[in-house]
């Protein structure tokens, strides 16, 4: 297992199989990671909201500045409209937050570092965002494909590479999120590796890298959970407020 | 130049991979279909729980503390304000009394130094007139007095000469030419003796 960085990211079963007609749906470290993510959430939230002091303790304080900090992030990106979106944005940010966070320590499976995770999402949030659009705009929607002030000569040049930059939305956010997520953790599985392949010797250097990577990836983590949340923002508000 | 070593590991890492995966079947795990369905299934059950959970309960309640508190606080600035005004006013209020009773003060130390002045002079003007008539009166003895004075000396110059000149002549001498001689005397040398 040491030897291959990649065996990291291998899901395996825990528990027996589970079958409903021809799928699999077994639990796996996958499920288990998943699970105590939305566990640790709910439990830091549920006590950070249970007690309303005035002058909060520091994990309802935690929990009010997390709620602060994503309504800040939703009406800064988006606008008053996307209230109703609040909730989702919020449970999205933490869910990736939390998952890449718990991929921080060492023996620990990371949700996010897999591509079909994170374009679940992203594919659930660019048929949610269209389906906005079009509730709200109507066939106005479309509009969104041909930008103002173009030349006519230009146009059908630009709505198509408008029309292939919006659907590729769902696969660069998935991606991105897949990428980092799966880069980081390889790297730091290789300096490991170095560390003990070069000894007592050599390996004082790839331990240096080694601490300094995971400082670097803990800060990846809260950064792409960041991007994530506020492209979700961004492409939320492309479908509320038409601005083509 | 940190960014570069990490972007050339990073470069090197999948290098390194694709050395691995020859060596090994199958290739990133990520690329694996076999857990595909159960991962997306967990995924929306987790998922969906927790904003279920998340957006019905924990939100409306956080949301809920935070307005309380705005509120709270904007409650406590205005009862400050409130307060603040009324001390302000409690203190005009008393800076009032102490100027009001500052004048009051001086009213009564003037008046009181009025009547002391007024007391002071109508007693002055009693002891002058005492004064003044006993200094008439005074005047008035001495001059009788004064006007006495030359008969009497007179006299007592007319007994004193006729009683030396009895005891040096041994003889009776008349008391009226004397008392002509005395009273030419002290007429010519009067104006000596008693000049005014």
């Amino acid at each position: 297992m040491a030897a291959n960085p990649m065996s990291q990211f291998d899901v395996y079963r825990i528990g027996p199989e589970i079958k409903v007609g021809a799928l699999d749906i077994s639990f796996t470290n996958a499920s288990l990671f998943m699970i105590l993510s939305t566990i640790s959430i709910l439990l830091i939230f549920n006590i950070g909201s249970k007690k309303n002091s005035i002058l909060p303790n520091k994990i309802q304080l935690l929990a009010e500045l997390s709620y602060t900090f994503v309504s800040k992030m939703i009406s800064d990106t988006a606008g008053s409209k996307a209230k109703p979106y609040f909730a989702f944005i919020f449970s999205l940010f933490m869910f990736v937050l939390f998952c890449n966070m718990f991929g921080m320590i060492p023996y620990t499976f990371t949700v996010t570092s897999h591509i079909i995770v994170t374009f679940m999402l992203a594919a659930f949030i660019f048929i949610g965002v269209t389906v906005i659009g079009f509730i709200k705009h109507g066939f106005g929607y479309l509009k969104l494909f041909v930008p103002s002030g173009v030349p006519a000569v230009l146009l059908p040049l630009i709505v198509v590479i408008e029309i292939i930059s919006y659907l590729s939305r769902p696969i660069s956010l998935s991606v991105r999120l897949f990428a980092n997520m799966m880069a980081g953790h390889t790297m730091m599985k290789v300096f490991g590796g170095f560390v003990i392949s070069l000894g007592i010797v050599g390996g004082w250097l790839p331990l240096s890298f080694s601490v300094a990577l995971t400082g670097l990836e803990i800060l990846v983590a809260f950064l792409q959970a960041y991007v994530f949340a506020i492209l979700t923002c961004i492409y939320l508000n492309d479908a509320l407020n038409l601005h083509h | 130049m940190f960014k570069k070593i990490y972007f050339q590991s990073i470069f090197f890492s999948f290098f390194f991979i694709n050395e691995a995966f020859a060596a090994e079947s199958g290739g990133m795990p990520q690329l694996n279909p076999e857990f595909w369905v159960s991962q997306i299934f967990w995924l929306t059950l987790t998922f969906g729980i927790m904003y279920l959970v998340l957006s019905k309960l924990i939100l409306p309640k956080i949301s809920n503390n935070l307005e309380s508190r705005k509120s709270q606080i904007l409650e406590n600035i205005e009862a400050a304000e409130k307060q603040r005004v009324d001390s302000d006013a409690k203190l005009k209020e008393y800076d009032e009394i102490i100027s009001k009773s500052k004048l009051e003060a001086n009213s009564i130390f003037n008046q009181a130094r009025e009547k002391a002045i007024k007391d002071i002079n109508a007693k002055r003007e009693v002891l002058d007139k005492q004064i003044d008539q006993e200094i008439a009166e005074a005047e008035k003895e001495i001059d009788t007095l004064r006007k006495n004075a030359p008969n009497k000396i007179n006299k007592i110059a007319i007994e004193t000469s006729s009683e030396l000149l009895q005891k040096l002549i041994g003889a009776e001498v008349n008391n009226s030419s004397i008392s002509a001689i005395v009273e030419d005397l002290s007429k010519r040398n009067g104006d000596k003796y008693y000049g005014n």
